[in-house]
């Protein structure tokens, strides 16, 4: 934050001048474009703002101090696995060898990226327990989609055409259910059982020859070990139907349950949550599939072949037919990928098992540290995070779930995921992971403890918090009644070229 | 654990408070028959190891080459500017802002990225961020279907294959997509065909949601885009336009000629190649279908003292809120790309863009002169900006020879297009602001002299053979 002075900062646009700014881009001949037809030509060219770079710098540097970073401090955002992200994967990211390489570049000058890819998905299939990976779905969501278009290759293949419905659980993430509409399959929602997870006798009964898959998240978005999966997965299969596995939660099981050897016919990963790729302020991130035998054909194209002689290449577009085809362009986001590849390498086996040890230690310890003054509905060993709820808090103060989280904010912690799952009343889904150290995890609980307290003694510092941030709660009725989406009143660049 | 804080007495004391001996106890809950084998993965790599490990897979890419290479990503200077504030943990360490008293920071450059894009495009509404410009494509075609109520779309056969394919991948279920064919002679060779377009736009029993032409086309080529509107609007379509962002600074952008809907790849505007990404996938609509649009959107509001603020807003198109209803699956998006491009914006400015493509324009202009005057004419006459087709004979062997001689010469087209006979024997070549009049000197001598040694020796024994090899090989 800065030291002194407002800490909101003015729009590009109000802080533009025009005739500023300059001296990046050689100018060209002024009859650069003479050859183009008048009418093809911006008849007026786009107002964007004039600065000069250290107003550029100064703007985004004071910007970024109004953000909440894992950088700067615990951000247990459940279900998103905000662990540290190492420095060395940036630096090896921007390495010119991966950075310049042109995505169309021929496979003979791209053999180190190619060389990467082939051993990340061999990494990822190790640690899934799946035959193959595919590297190209740039997100959690879009691997969701990609694993719910092969199970339909799958099906449709076998001439089993009548299968339109996919199954999930209600604590499910939302992407799931919106997967299964994009892939033209229509929803049905499962109630979990009482303990938080599936309630095998619902499944059971919703399964039949219109079931095409089932989404499950194991471990549960409740921080749960589905110990019933090995049911669930037989009578999936024994319904002609295949089993998605949403990997989200795959940090709590590394070294410890491998989907595929529990039969699942599909995953994806999100190498932004489990494998430390940052997650920048939203994006992006890399969301691999991975697959059993069942679904291999169907893989997206290209994939990445090592041929006999040691060198890689790219399949050829129409080269195997059975697959889905093309989810986006190019090969995926390669960038992303390089970091998790450096992540996974400097862990190796007894370190990605460590991972997930001290991920489940923590988010146990944290939970017991929280017992007594929130309700914990779900009270067995959790894995890697925990719900825990206001219920009882908020039926004895009127404080909510919402008002202690932005009170979280004033202790110096980001808010856990709130509302989420659905199934939760006035829940908060917390994930510490493995980088935070105990001394951390005791002032996060300290603070909740705290918080608890003034619910009950000055609920009203509760319920107007946060206090310290940059803003304070914000109206957001009018933003989505009279959505305000862009500046309107741009000026600038309407004067001629300033050098 | 390289990583990790915890010392052997942290855990104890972690696992003392569990009342636990082990943390193997915390695994109990899985059955014993699902319990993993063990991973097959190396040790742990020290990370100076690992570092040298990377550095030699880095290494082993060429990125040496003198290069001719565009088809849909391109070269360009990012001042070091955007990628040393891209570098504060505080940008790409933070998530989604979904709590936005302590994402100001977030929420304030994505407003600002919404803004300067919809500058360009000359649109209302743009979302903060897709995978990539094929994918932003696709959620366009969905989006059309989803605001006419219609199932087909007709996508130009001059759109990024790539975003062809990934547009038959999201419509091949229940939708239907049919490409639109090419002129193929004449001054409009390589564009869109209007007459046959306005054919497959009458087929009453097939109403047709949304029109996808790209502009510049993947040729290089100028697109009759207001044509191309006015015939989708006379049918009831909407007229999806993939536009590229720097080529905005000097040509006409999508709002000013009636498109409803832009989508676009953002990686020219500061991000580096990468190969493949990330990327950014830019989305834009008119404010007509707001409700429509998938993605984050973030508005501008106020706090409860009235102090100016940020939030994401109309959430209920997402699919947190609204499930399996939802607009589209999209989750984690491409934020911090679409950071990069507003640094970018913001640092060259308004004149510096307009250098850049013009730049890139003049550039173009030198090398279509100089490889003309070896007799390796344009493949179409129709106008374009900074990239281009070119007839080559066996283009398949004379670019692979030109990377020995340290030139990448852009595509084989026959590679990407293979159904294409009029792109057999092509090459599609781009020039950027950093294309310098010496590369083009030396890359035009450099084909002069393998066209010139083929032609003159005709078959001459190894080269001749490696060329019909090649050839073959690939068809």
């Amino acid at each position: 934050m800065s030291v002194t002075g407002p800490r909101l900062q003015p729009t590009l646009f109000e802080r533009s001048r025009p005739g500023r700014g300059g001296g990046k881009i050689p100018h060209p001949p002024g009859d650069a474009l003479a050859r183009l037809p008048v009418e093809a030509l911006r008849s007026r060219p786009p107002a964007l703002p004039e600065l000069n770079e250290p107003d550029v710098v100064r703007h985004y540097v004071n910007l970024s101090q109004l953000n909440f970073a894992v950088d700067t401090g615990f951000y247990p955002l459940g279900s998103c696995t905000m662990k540290f992200n190492p420095k060395l994967n940036e630096w090896a990211a921007r390495l010119p060898g991966f950075a310049d390489l042109h995505p169309m570049a021929p496979d003979e000058i791209a053999q180190g990226s190619l060389q990467l890819l082939w051993e990340l998905e061999r990494a990822l299939a190790a640690i899934s327990g799946m035959l193959a990976v595919s590297l190209q779905p740039a997100a959690g969501a879009q691997g969701e989609l990609t694993g719910i278009l092969m199970i339909r290759a799958y099906h449709e293949a076998r001439g089993d055409e009548a299968r339109d419905e996919v199954l999930v659980p209600d604590s499910s993430h939302g992407t799931n259910p919106a997967t299964a509409s994009m892939a033209g399959y229509r929803t049905i929602t499962i109630p979990s059982a009482k303990d938080g997870g599936v309630d095998l006798d619902a499944f059971r009964a919703a399964l039949g020859p219109r079931t095409a898959a089932v989404m499950i998240t194991n471990p549960s978005t409740l921080g749960l070990f589905e110990s019933r999966i090995g049911e669930l997965l037989d009578a999936v299969h024994s319904a002609g139907a295949l089993a998605y596995m949403d990997g989200a939660n795959l940090n709590a099981i590394l070294g410890r349950f491998k989907p595929g050897e529990a039969g699942f016919d599909v995953m994806h990963f999100n190498v932004h949550k489990t494998f430390s790729t940052p997650h920048g302020g939203g994006g992006p991130g890399a969301g691999p599939v991975g697959v059993g035998e069942r679904l291999l054909p169907f893989l997206p194209s290209p994939r990445v072949l090592r041929e006999d002689n040691g060198t890689y290449r790219l399949e050829r577009a129409g080269e195997r037919p059975t697959s889905i085809g093309r989810l986006r362009s190019f090969v995926g986001n390669t960038g992303v990928l390089v970091r998790a590849y450096a992540y996974i390498r400097a862990h190796g086996a007894s370190g990605l098992r460590e991972v997930s040890d001290d991920a489940v230690l923590a988010a146990n310890y944290l939970k017991s540290r929280l017992a007594g003054p929130f309700d914990l509905p779900y009270d067995r060993p959790c894995k890697h995070e925990f719900v825990a709820s206001a219920s009882s808090l908020k039926a004895e103060t009127g404080v909510r779930t919402l008002d202690i989280a932005k009170r979280l904010i004033d202790f110096g912690f980001h808010p856990p995921t709130i509302y989420f799952p659905l199934i939760v009343d006035e829940g908060m889904l917390i994930e510490p992971t493995e980088t935070e150290s105990v001394e951390t995890l005791d002032a996060f609980a300290d603070a909740l403890v705290v918080i608890a307290a003034e619910a009950r003694s000055d609920p009203e510092i509760v319920r107007t918090a946060p206090h310290t941030a940059p803003v304070r709660r914000l109206d957001e009725v009018t933003a989505a009644r009279r959505p305000d989406l862009r500046w309107r009143s741009m000026a600038g660049a309407e004067t001629p070229c300033p050098d | 654990m390289p990583y990790g804080p915890h010392t052997t007495a942290d855990r104890e004391r972690m696992l003392s408070a569990l009342g636990l001996d082990s943390v193997d106890r915390l695994f109990d809950d899985i059955p014993p028959e699902l319990r993993a084998s063990p991973l097959d993965l190396p040790p742990p790599e020290p990370e100076l190891e690992l570092a040298a490990h990377l550095r030699v897979l880095a290494a082993r890419n060429r990125t040496d080459l003198v290069s001719f290479l565009g088809a849909g990503v391109y070269r360009h200077w990012s001042p070091p500017a955007v990628d040393q504030l891209l570098l504060r943990g505080e940008w790409y360490t933070a998530y989604t802002p979904y709590q936005p008293e302590v994402s100001q920071g977030t929420l304030q450059s994505i407003y600002e990225y919404q803004s300067l894009m919809a500058e360009l495009v000359s649109l209302d509404v743009v979302s903060a961020s897709h995978y990539d410009g094929a994918a932003a494509t696709a959620e366009a075609a969905l989006m059309s279907c989803r605001a006419t109520g219609r199932e087909r779309v007709l996508v130009s056969r001059a759109v990024h294959p790539h975003y062809r394919q990934t547009l038959a991948t999201y419509l091949g279920h229940g939708l239907e997509l049919d490409e639109t064919p090419l002129v193929g002679e004449g001054d409009a060779a390589g564009t869109t065909d209007l007459a046959t377009l306005e054919r497959m736009l009458a087929d009453p029993a097939r109403p047709v949601a949304g029109v996808i032409s790209a502009h510049p086309n993947f040729l290089g080529l100028l697109e009759p885009m207001p044509r191309i509107g006015e015939l989708a609007h006379a049918a009831g379509a909407l007229f999806v336009a993939v536009a590229e962002p720097v080529s905005l600074a000097v040509l006409a952008p999508p709002g000013a000629y009636g498109a409803d809907i832009a989508a676009g790849e953002g990686q020219s505007l500061g991000i580096s190649p990468q190969y493949g990404g990330p990327y950014l996938g830019i989305l834009a609509t008119t404010e007509a279908l707001v409700r429509q649009i998938p993605g984050r959107l973030v508005g501008k509001t106020t706090d409860l003292d009235g102090r100016r603020a940020f939030v994401m807003t109309l959430r209920a198109r997402e699919q947190d809120i609204r499930r399996d209803r939802a607009a589209s699956n999209i989750c984690t998006n491409q934020a911090l790309l679409a950071l990069a491009a507003s640094i970018y914006l913001a640092t060259v400015g308004p004149h510096g863009l307009r250098d850049v493509a013009a730049g890139g324009a003049a550039r173009a202009t030198e090398l279509e002169a100089a490889l003309a005057a070896i007799g390796v004419p344009r493949l179409h006459p129709g106008p374009y900006l900074n990239e281009f087709a070119v007839c080559v004979p066996d283009a398949r062997a004379v670019h692979r020879r030109l990377i020995g001689r340290g030139f990448l010469a852009g595509l084989v087209l026959g590679d990407a297009e293979p159904d294409d006979p009029s792109l057999a024997d092509a090459l599609l070549l781009c020039a950027t602001e950093l294309t310098t009049t010496g590369e083009i000197t030396r890359f035009a001598s450099a084909l002069e002299e393998i066209l010139g040694g083929r032609q003159a020796v005709g078959v001459e024994a190894g080269a001749g053979e490696a060329i019909g090899t090649a050839t073959g090989a690939a068809r």
